[in-house]
C-alpha cells in the first residue's frame, strides 16, 4: 500500500472508491463472536483500511490474513498497536473483506495467507497504519486545545498535553480526526522503543476458542440453509457416467440430488440426511485414465526417471568430474510419499447465491482466487461476490487452492438448487479429495576426498510440480524448474566446491498442492539425512562436520550451535537413547533441531525430546513463535512416523485417522524452543519448524541403531531387531 | 420426538432416533462448539459429557441419551479452572479440537483431581490436535489441577 487515505471523510466516500463505502458503512461480519462483537458506533474514525476507532474508544483492527492457528489475529494487531499507542484491552479484530486494499504486499493482485509471510509482509504496512492514525489523533487533540502538536503525546488510548496536564481519550477525538487530511510518511518508531513488539502477548482469539463461541466455516449458518454432501469420483479425473437417485430421494429430509462437475450432490435439510442419501446413491463412474494407477508403479517409474538427466536447477563447478575423481563416492536414494493436509476442520463452504450477489462463508487462505472462482461459476462480477473469512480449523496450505476446488464446487451446487447451501466434506472426503504434498524420489551422490571433505554433490529430484497449471506458473517456473520443487536443495548452505541439482517434473493425475513448508518438507529430509551419511562416512561428528562447512552461513551456524549446546550435544544419554541433528533455512528463517530418540526391539520409534533453535529475525510475539515451533515439530513428526497417502487401482487407500494417523498426546516429545535475539528483518515462523524434524529424528535413529532411514514414513519393520 | 437435557436445559427435537448426538447438538439445538472431526470416534473433537463421563457424540445415537444429562463446551462455566488454565497457557492454535480437549480434561479432573503425565497420556490420547498443542494441554491440565487443589474448586 502506497498511500493512506482517510476513508472516513465524506468527500472521499463521495468519490465512490471501493474501500470507503464498503468498509465504513456497509461492512459487518455476522457470526463472529466475540472478537467482532457489536458494531462501531458512528461516527467512527477509519483513517485507512486497517483501523476503525469508535466514539466508545474501541479500536477495531481489520486483519487481511486468515487466522488458522498461527496467531495473526494477535501478532498483526500488535504491529498496529505498537504505533497507535492504544489500549490493548480495547482492541478487537475483524476479518477483512475481499478488496484490493487488502492484497498481499508481495503477491501482486491477490489477497491471501501463506508462505509464512504474514508478519514479514505487513511489518511496515500495519505499523504505518497505526502510526498514521496516531498522528491524526494527536493533531486533532492539538487543534482542539489550540496547542502545538509537538507538545502532545499519545499513550494507552489518550492524547496527553503534559504542559497543561490535559488529556483526551481517542473516542473523543474521533469526530475531529475523521475530518482531517491524512499525513504521509509519518515516521515509525525505532525498534529500541518498542513496547509491544517482541513481548509475549496473550492471544486475542483464545477466549472464543475455549468457550465454543468461535465460529469456524463449519459452524456458519444462515436462514433457510440446506446441507449438502458430494459423491466424488473414486479415481482422480473420473466422471459420472450415470446415476440413480431414487433410493436417496426416498429418504427423509433429502431435498435434491444434482449432478455437478465434481460428482453428484445430495442436498438435505441436515447433514446426516444428506450423508445417508449419498450412501443410497447408485452411481456408475467413468473412471478415466487413472484407474490403473498405483503407488508401487509410480515408485518404479520415479526411480527410473531419477537415473536420467533432468532440467538443470543448479550447476556450480564441475560436479561430474569431481565425483569421478573423488577418493570415495557415496550414493543414496530417498523417497517420501504423498501427504494429506488433514486440517482438523474438514473442508466446507456455505454459499448464498442470489440474482445479484453471492455471499460465501468459509475458512479460506486465498480470498481473491476463491472470489474470482465464485464469480466465474455464478456468472456474477467479482465485486458482487462477498467472502466472509471464518476461523480456519487448520489450513497448512489446503485452504489456499489456486483452483478453489471447495468454493467453486459449493457455488455450482447453490446455482443448481437455487437455495443457500452448506457443503460439508466428511473426513473421508477431505482425506481422499486430493491436493496432496507430492510424492518425491531423490537420487543423491557425493564425493569425499582423503580427509573426508566433500568435494562434490549431485542431487536429482523427481516429483510433480505444484505450480504448473496455476496463475503462479509464470513467476515461479523458470526453464522447466518449479522453484518450490528444488527449494532447500539447490541452495544448500554447505561449502562444497562442485554442486549439481536437476529436476524431473512428471505429469501425474493426482492433484498436488503446497503443504506446510512446501518443497522444504522433502528437500530438508534428503539433504540433512545425506549430510549425516557423509559425516559418518568421513568418520566425523555430524554436528562438527556441518559446523565446519557453514563458515559462510553464520546464521545457520549460530542456530546449529545453539540447538547443540542446549541439547547437550556430546554429553552422555540414558541407555538406549541417541541424538540426531539437522539445520535448515526456509521462508527466511533458520531452524536447527536436536532430536532424542530410542528404538524398541519391535522397531517402534519413540521421540523423547526435541530441542529447537530458531532465528526468524525480529519477532513480534515470542510465545507464538514458540507455539509454532511446537506445532511444526508435531506436524513434521506426524509425517515422519505415520504420513502416507497411497494409491491402488487409482484409489486412495487411506480414509480417516485410523489409517492416516496423527501424533497423539502419549507420543508427544518434550519440546524446548530457543529464539535467537536478532536485529534482522522479520521472517517466517509458521512453516520453518517443519523441515528439520524428520532428518533430526532419522539421524538419531542411525546414531542409535546404525540403520539409515531413506524412505518415509519410518517403518518399524526396517528397525526391528530379530 | 426425542427429549434431551443439554447444559441444564430441556429440548424436544423431531429427529431420526439413530442420528448421532453430535449433529443434533450442532444442527437442531444450534450449539456449534462441539465439533465434527472424523465421525468414527478417532479424534475426540465431538466430546461431550454424558452423565459426567466424556463420550464421543459422533458415535452416540441420539436415542441413547434420552433422560441423561448432557454437557457441551457451552455448559462449562467461564470460571472453571480448566478454562482459566487453558487461557493462562494460551493453549489453542486453530482451536478446532479444543472443545473436545477441554471436555476430556474436565472429565479427567473430576475423576482424578491430581493426574500425573501418564494419566494425562492415557486419557487425552483419544483427542487429536493437528496443530500440536499437546505440550500446552498437558501444562494446562496440571495448572487446573493445582488451581483446584488451592480451592478454585468446581
Ligand atoms: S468426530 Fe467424534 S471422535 Fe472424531
Ligand atoms: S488447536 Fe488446531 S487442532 Fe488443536
Amino acid at each position: 500500500m502506497s498511500n493512506f487515505i482517510n476513508i472516513s471523510r465524506r468527500d472521499f466516500l463521495k468519490t465512490g472508491a471501493v474501500i470507503g463505502g464498503g468498509l465504513v458503512l456497509g461492512f459487518s461480519v455476522p457470526l463472529r463472536y466475540p472478537l467482532a462483537e457489536g458494531t462501531t458506533p458512528s461516527p467512527s474514525f477509519a483513517p485507512n483500511a486497517f483501523i476503525r476507532i469508535g466514539t466508545d474508544n474501541r479500536v477495531t483492527i481489520i486483519v487481511n490474513k486468515s487466522e488458522m492457528g498461527q496467531g495473526v489475529y494477535t501478532s498483526l494487531p500488535m504491529l498496529v498497536a505498537e504505533e497507535l499507542e492504544c489500549d490493548w484491552s480495547n482492541i478487537r479484530v475483524e476479518p477483512a473483506p475481499v478488496d484490493p486494499a487488502y492484497n498481499h504486499t508481495e503477491w501482486g493482485n491477490a489477497q491471501g495467507t501463506g508462505g509464512s509471510s504474514s508478519v514479514r509482509s505487513t511489518w511496515k504496512q500495519f505499523r504505518k497504519a497505526g502510526a498514521t492514525a496516531r498522528a491524526m489523533l494527536v493533531k486533532a487533540a492539538a487543534d482542539i486545545w489550540n496547542v502545538d502538536e509537538a507538545g502532545c503525546r499519545a499513550e494507552k488510548g489518550y492524547v496527553i498535553h503534559d504542559a497543561t496536564k490535559r488529556k483526551l481519550a481517542y473516542g473523543k477525538l474521533v469526530r475531529k480526526a475523521a475530518q482531517m487530511e491524512t499525513p504521509q510518511d509519518v515516521p515509525l518508531k525505532e525498534p529500541k522503543d518498542f513496547k509491544i513488539i517482541g513481548r509475549s502477548m496473550k492471544r486475542l482469539d483464545t477466549p472464543e476458542k475455549v468457550n465454543g463461541k468461535g465460529i469456524f466455516g463449519m459452524d456458519a449458518k444462515i436462514a433457510g440453509m440446506l446441507a449438502a454432501v458430494v459423491a466424488r469420483p473414486p479415481v482422480f479425473g473420473g466422471k459420472v457416467k450415470s446415476f440413480n437417485a431414487d433410493k436417496a430421494k426416498a429418504l427423509g429430509g433429502v431435498k435434491e440430488v444434482v449432478q455437478i462437475n465434481s460428482g453428484v450432490a445430495v442436498v438435505a435439510d441436515h447433514f446426516w440426511q444428506a450423508s445417508r442419501g449419498r450412501d443410497a446413491l447408485e452411481i456408475i463412474w467413468e473412471e478415466g485414465d487413472n484407474s490403473g494407477f498405483s503407488t508401487a508403479g509410480m515408485r518404479e517409474e520415479y526411480a527410473r526417471l531419477a537415473r536420467t538427466p533432468g532440467a538443470v536447477a543448479k550447476k556450480k563447478g564441475e560436479p561430474e568430474q569431481a565425483i569421478a575423481k573423488a577418493a570415495r563416492q557415496i550414493h543414496a536414494e530417498y523417497e517420501v510419499p504423498y501427504l494429506a493436509h488433514a486440517p482438523m476442520e474438514p473442508l466446507n463452504c456455505l454459499v448464498d447465491l442470489r440474482d445479484e450477489s453471492c455471499e460465501i462463508w468459509t475458512g479460506t487462505q486465498f480470498q481473491t482466487a476463491d472470489r474470482n472462482a465464485a464469480a466465474k461459476v455464478s456468472g456474477l462480477k467479482p465485486e458482487q461476490v462477498k467472502i466472509h473469512t471464518m476461523l480456519l480449523g487448520g489450513g497448512f496450505g489446503r485452504r489456499a487452492n489456486p483452483h478453489s476446488d471447495f468454493v467453486a464446487e459449493a457455488v455450482h451446487i447453490a446455482k443448481a438448487i437455487k437455495k443457500p447451501v452448506k457443503v460439508i466434506w466428511t473426513r473421508e472426503d477431505d482425506m481422499r479429495g486430493g491436493y496432496y504434498r507430492p510424492m518425491w524420489y531423490d537420487r543423491i551422490s557425493a564425493g569425499l576426498d582423503g580427509n573426508g571433505s566433500i568435494t562434490a554433490w549431485q542431487h536429482t529430484i523427481v516429483g510433480q510440480s505444484i505450480i504448473s497449471g496455476t496463475p503462479f506458473e509464470q513467476v515461479m517456473v523458470k526453464n522447466g524448474i518449479d522453484a518450490t520443487s528444488v527449494e532447500g536443495a539447490r541452495d544448500i548452505p554447505y561449502d562444497i566446491p562442485n554442486v549439481f541439482v536437476d529436476l524431473h517434473s512428471p505429469k501425474i493425475g493426482v492433484p498436488v498442492l503446497w503443504w506446510r513448508s512446501v518443497g522444504h518438507s522433502h528437500t530438508a529430509f534428503v539433504v540433512e539425512s545425506f549430510m549425516d551419511e557423509l559425516a559418518h562416512a568421513a568418520g566425523k561428528d555430524p554436528y562438527e562436520f556441518r559446523r565446519a562447512l557453514l563458515t559462510n552461513h553464520p546464521r545457520h551456524k549460530a542456530v546449529l550451535e545453539l540447538a547443540a549446546q542446549k541439547a547437550g550435544w556430546g554429553t552422555p544419554l540414558p541407555e538406549g537413547r541417541a541424538r540426531g541433528i539437522a539445520v535448515h533455512q526456509s521462508f527466511g528463517s533458520f531452524v536447527a533441531q536436536v532430536a532424542e530418540v530410542s528404538v524398541k526391539p519391535s522397531g517402534e520409534v519413540r521421540v523423547h525430546k526435541v530441542v529447537c533453535a530458531i532465528d526468524c529475525g525480529r519477532f513480534v510475539n515470542p510465545d507464538t513463535v514458540e507455539a509454532q515451533m511446537e506445532s511444526a515439530i508435531v506436524f513434521g513428526l506426524t509425517a515422519a512416523l505415520y504420513g502416507a497417502i497411497t494409491f491402488k487401482n487409482g484409489r486412495v487407500e487411506q480414509s480417516n485417522f485410523h489409517d492416516y494417523e496423527m501424533l497423539r498426546m502419549k507420543e508427544m516429545p518434550k519440546v524446548e524452543v530457543y529464539i535467537m535475539p536478532s536485529q534482522e528483518s522479520p521472517q517466517g515462523v509458521g512453516e520453518p519448524g517443519v523441515p528439520p524434524v524428520a532428518p533430526a529424528v532419522c539421524n538419531a535413529i542411525f546414531s542409535g541403531t546404525g540403520k539409515r532411514i531413506r524412505r518415509l514414513p519410518i517403518r518399524a519393520e526396517e528397525l526391528k531387531r530379530a | 420426538m426425542i427429549r434431551l437435557e443439554i447444559n441444564g436445559k430441556r429440548h424436544k427435537v423431531e429427529v431420526d432416533p439413530d442420528v448421532p448426538l453430535l449433529w443434533v447438538i450442532r444442527e437442531h439445538i444450534g450449539l456449534t462448539g462441539t465439533k465434527y472431526g472424523c465421525g468414527i470416534a478417532q479424534c475426540g473433537a465431538c466430546t461431550v459429557l454424558i452423565d459426567g463421563k466424556a463420550q464421543r457424540s459422533c458415535q452416540t445415537p441420539v436415542k441413547n441419551v434420552q433422560g441423561k444429562k448432557i454437557t457441551t463446551i457451552e455448559g462449562i462455566p467461564e470460571r472453571h479452572p480448566v478454562i482459566k488454565a487453558w487461557i493462562a497457557e494460551d493453549v489453542p492454535q486453530c482451536g478446532y479440537c479444543q472443545s473436545g480437549q477441554i471436555m476430556e480434561a474436565v472429565a479427567l479432573l473430576k475423576s482424578n483431581p491430581a493426574p500425573n503425565d501418564a494419566d494425562i497420556d492415557h486419557t487425552l490420547s483419544g483427542n487429536i490436535c493437528r496443530c500440536g498443542t499437546y505440550q500446552r494441554i498437558r501444562r494446562a491440565i496440571h495448572r487446573a489441577s493445582s488451581m483446584m487443589a488451592k480451592g478454585g474448586k468446581r
